[in-house]
């Protein structure tokens, strides 16, 4: 098989493990799995005080959730940069060879 | 050519480093928070960490001095640990957590240096995105930087000697890799804070039931995606692969065959 359709159908799987548990669990909140952990923390142990504070945080969820498209965003420009370098690269040797 | 190439290979170095100082990793499911973890816990992790990064940064040191044509491709690992984490996905459970990424790198350059990695993504993360924290570094870098890329790294070379297909060497390495990370993580909050009723191991399961259980199908998403990755480079950076054989010891020939087929 092809190294292109080989590897849209691992993407198709891929797409499909992220979008299918949002119709399983539909009433669910899709909480981060730490949150559920600072509760179970509270519920173990209901003296406990973190006894340290962020320096700082993110004013809001949108802020938050720009500097994480922002972070996707420019690790894979940085992956997609290098697996099209060492294509073009391959490529130039392989005419050369010819 | 030559110098144009180095040339690009130092501006990608500064835009690699630069891309972890200005936006740091972000791991919403994984990482324990700052002062969650009582001050004694979060001391005997920063001990247990210190040697690893050591060692890591020996190896990086090592492998650039050795190939420094490889800088890229090590920028390239980091980069998709990177996006990995930036992707909370939805899972079964109906909570959300992401992926670590890290099996890539440590399939290509050794666990250790994936130790050093993990630790600067933390860092940045716990400093300006509030998750994580600085006393809880020692922790999270353990499960995220050491038994995940451990891990990794046994169960590729395990299946490898068991004659086990390339493709399927790096999908278990980067699956179970993810995973064990979570299974450390619970194992950390257990022995932190025991259960009234049943102790730690009543403790430990608890929060398995939240960080595995969701981790299970985001998981198998990194394996898959580590394949993927992994099949274009055997494809397009056959030379850079064959070096890294020279000093792991890794047979490539299969995957040349896995791709052509």
């Amino acid at each position: 098989m092809k190294l292109f359709n080989k590897n849209m159908i691992i993407l198709a799987f891929v797409a499909l493990l992220a979008f299918v548990p949002l119709y399983i669990a539909r009433s669910a909140e899709f909480a981060g799995a730490d949150t559920q952990a600072s509760e179970a923390i509270s519920a173990l142990n209901a003296t406990y005080t973190p006894w340290f504070e962020s320096f700082w945080e993110p004013p809001s969820g949108e802020v938050e959730s720009f500097l994480f498209a922002l972070q996707a965003a420019v690790g894979s420009g940085f992956v997609f940069y290098y697996l099209g370098y060492t294509k073009g690269k391959n490529s130039i040797n392989k005419r050369d060879q010819v | 050519m030559f110098l144009r190439k180095s040339k690009h290979i130092g501006l990608l170095i500064t835009y690699v480093m630069s891309i972890y100082i200005i936006f740091p990793d972000d791991a919403y499911a994984m990482h324990i928070m700052e002062g969650f973890l009582p001050f004694n816990w979060a001391a005997l992790w920063w001990i247990v960490m210190i040697p690893f990064v050591i060692a890591g940064v020996r190896s990086i040191k090592k492998t650039v001095t050795l190939h420094p044509n490889l800088k890229m491709l090590l920028g390239m690992a980091g980069a998709f640990a990177f996006v990995m984490s930036a992707l909370k996905i939805p899972s079964v459970t109906g909570s959300s957590s992401h992926p670590t990424g890290v099996g890539l790198g440590t399939i290509l350059f050794g666990p250790t240096a994936m130790t050093v990695l993990s630790m600067i993504v933390l860092v940045f993360q716990a400093l300006l995105l509030a998750h994580g924290g600085i006393t809880t570094l020692g922790a999270n870098t353990f499960s995220m930087g050491i038994v995940g890329p451990f891990v990794s790294y046994g169960v590729y070379k395990g299946l490898k000697k068991l004659g086990a297909p390339q493709w399927l060497s790096i999908f278990m390495a980067a699956t179970l890799g993810n995973l064990m990370t979570y299974v450390t993580t619970s194992i950390q909050l257990g022995l932190a804070f025991p259960a009234a009723a049943g102790g730690v191991t009543a403790a430990i399961l608890k929060f398995l039931g939240i960080f595995a259980l969701t981790q299970i199908p985001l998981a198998i998403s990194e394996g898959l995606l580590t394949v993927m990755v992994f099949n274009i480079l055997s494809a397009y950076s056959q030379k850079e692969l064959q070096v890294l054989t020279a000093f792991t010891g890794k047979r490539i020939s299969s995957i040349k065959r896995e791709v052509k087929a």
